[in-house]
């Protein structure tokens, strides 16, 4: 579908974008996933074809951008970070317009506005200035803008970013239900909705890509222990010290204690340390009313991946 | 083909849902009127009054209305032109719409020539105005074809200058009131540089004689065609196009 060889971008001495290569598979959905800064606008700039690579090869189903950036971009659905919208037109006047730009045939023009208006739901808006319309009908127009001639690649620069959160569920649900038909790269640095969303994620820092793969398996890559949350009514201080004595467990902390329930969390290696923890809290009558393990988040992942530290205040 | 057609008809709408062109319609038609009036009644007391300083022929219309309305219309195209450029490519910059149209299977070329010759448009409605009033004493008196499809040649021509100047200076900012204060000035010096031939003489005089856009735009308002001012012209409209058009190229 989308192949990305050798991808680079300088700008004088910094280097945005640093020997980026990777493929997408048709009809997934493809997170972009890094910090603020890390280069994910730049990629998809060179992607797109709005900034000319310094170095590198972008091919969408074969047609290299360079050799043919026409034929290229008529294949590519692009949402930049900022909708690029022309507030003075109304919503039918500018997807036509786009429509026009994008070459879609005059006899499919009206359909192809109409599917993509009610695609995205904005049917009830359609003759409304684009400058009045709130911000998430706003986010909408950018999206049909984007799906109007139904290319095979989407493109979503921070889709959700700025919007409330019905709105970023919304939009969520609609770029998952493009996908299957469309084949879906989205940037975020919200690492959930990568998770939420994507089915595999590339995670890029500092312009150089860290890894590519899907979300559960990353989480498998970077999990060397359980991370263990225990409540339970009693002493939190005497189950904690009970706890760090059994073999296998790495680490136990207290990190609550309210109206009589303490909680803990407890780093442990395997299945079999977490039933002695069972069985050493119950036999001791620590009053145990639960015991979980934390799946790890993407921000874990993310930070382990990047060498970065884990901030004490997001740990807890 | 199809973008550039998309691209002008865009302009056309934007120009015509904000009240940017109909302020400089109404404006334009206004003050143009007024000089007209004023060049007309002027006119006609003279050749009431001062008929026999002239001879038999009595006052001409050519060199005593005409030209000199030419020249003002050429004026307020000066002052008015900028307000037509200064949003194209600025605002495009700060919506973020440059990244739609850098990234639309389009032509850097489509995108420069639709914006351009949306604000030809313009223009030519403009001068379509001009044209009524020039028409109306046309009507009544004798007015050679020739001369006046000369000075509406010059006009179309100098306005399509400024209009390919105006459009690259937009290029190069966010901001409006930049685009438009740039413009503008480059507007004026480009009237004034002959000033240049009043107190220097020499090499140095002589091209900014040449560059000045008063010293061609002479030849067109008394309705003589010269190869000389057309290739001005045409030049600047092209160097302002091409350099849009390079400029469209860089990132940003």
């Amino acid at each position: 579908m989308l192949e990305v060889e050798h991808l680079t971008r300088r700008y004088g001495p910094m280097t945005a974008v640093d020997d980026i290569s990777f493929q997408t598979r048709s009809g997934e959905i493809l997170g972009f996933l890094g910090p603020n800064g890390a280069g994910k606008t730049t990629t998809m700039r060179m992607v797109t074809g709005y900034l000319p690579p310094t170095a590198g090869e972008v091919r969408i189903e074969g047609v290299g951008l360079r050799r043919d950036p026409l034929a290229a971009k008529r294949k590519i659905g692009y949402l930049p970070e900022l909708p690029p919208l022309y507030p003075e037109l109304t919503v039918r006047d500018y997807l036509r317009f786009v429509a026009r730009l994008r070459q879609v045939p005059a006899r499919e023009r009206n359909n192809a506005v109409e599917r993509a208006m009610e695609r995205c739901a904005l049917a009830d808006v359609r003759e409304r200035v684009i400058g009045r319309l709130s911000k998430g009908y706003r986010q909408r127009v950018g999206i049909a803008q984007a799906i109007l001639h139904n290319p095979r690649l989407l493109i979503f620069d921070e889709p959700t970013a700025g919007l409330d959160p019905r709105q970023i569920l919304e939009t969520r649900h609609l770029i998952r239900s493009l996908a299957g038909d469309h084949t879906v790269i989205l940037s975020t640095h919200i690492l959930s909705e990568a998770a939420n969303t994507c089915q595999r994620v590339i995670i890029i820092n500092r312009g150089k890509l860290v890894a590519v793969d899907s979300p559960e398996n990353l989480t498998r890559r970077v999990k060397q222990t359980e991370t263990l949350l225990i409540e339970l009514r009693g002493a939190g201080a005497a189950a904690q010290a009970a706890i760090a004595q059994l073999p296998g467990v790495s680490k136990a902390e207290l990190i609550g204690e309210q109206d009589g329930i303490s909680k803990l969390r407890v780093e442990s290696k395997d299945l079999s340390t977490r039933e002695a923890i069972a069985r050493a809290l119950v036999e001791g009558g620590y009053g145990l009313l639960e015991l979980k393990e934390v799946e790890l988040t993407l921000e874990e992942i993310f930070l382990s991946l990047t060498g970065s530290s884990l901030p004490a205040a997001a740990s807890a | 083909m199809t973008g550039m057609w998309a691209i002008i008809r865009k302009e056309w709408k934007s120009y015509f849902v904000t009240p940017a062109a109909y302020v400089v319609l109404a404006l334009f038609a206004v003050i143009a009127g007024f000089f007209f009036y004023s060049m007309l009644a002027m006119f006609v007391m003279q050749s009431l009054g001062g008929g026999g300083m002239f001879g038999r022929g009595g006052v001409d219309a050519q060199t005593m209305l005409l030209q000199p309305f030419f020249f003002d219309v050429a004026i307020l195209l000066l002052f008015l032109l900028p307000m037509v450029t200064m949003r194209s490519y600025a605002e495009e910059a700060r919506n973020g719409t440059l990244e739609l149209l850098k990234t639309a299977p389009v032509r850097r070329l489509e995108v420069v020539l639709g914006k351009f010759l949306a604000a030809f448009g313009l223009l030519v409605l403009l001068l379509v105005i001009t044209g009524l009033y020039v028409g109306l004493v046309a009507h009544y008196g004798k007015l050679g074809l020739k001369p006046v499809s000369a000075g509406f040649l010059g006009l179309a021509l100098l306005g399509a200058a400024f209009l390919a100047l105006g459009l690259f200076i937009s290029s190069l900012t966010r901001s409006q009131i930049v685009a438009a204060v740039g413009t503008f000035s480059l507007f004026l010096l480009l009237w004034v540089a002959d000033w240049v031939t009043s107190y220097g003489s020499g090499h140095i005089a002589e091209l900014f004689s040449y560059l000045s856009i008063t010293s061609h735009f002479r030849n067109f308002a008394q309705g003589v065609l010269d190869t000389k001012d057309l290739v001005y012209y045409l030049s600047l409209i092209v160097v302002g196009l091409f350099l849009t058009a390079r400029r469209m190229e860089l990132a940003e």
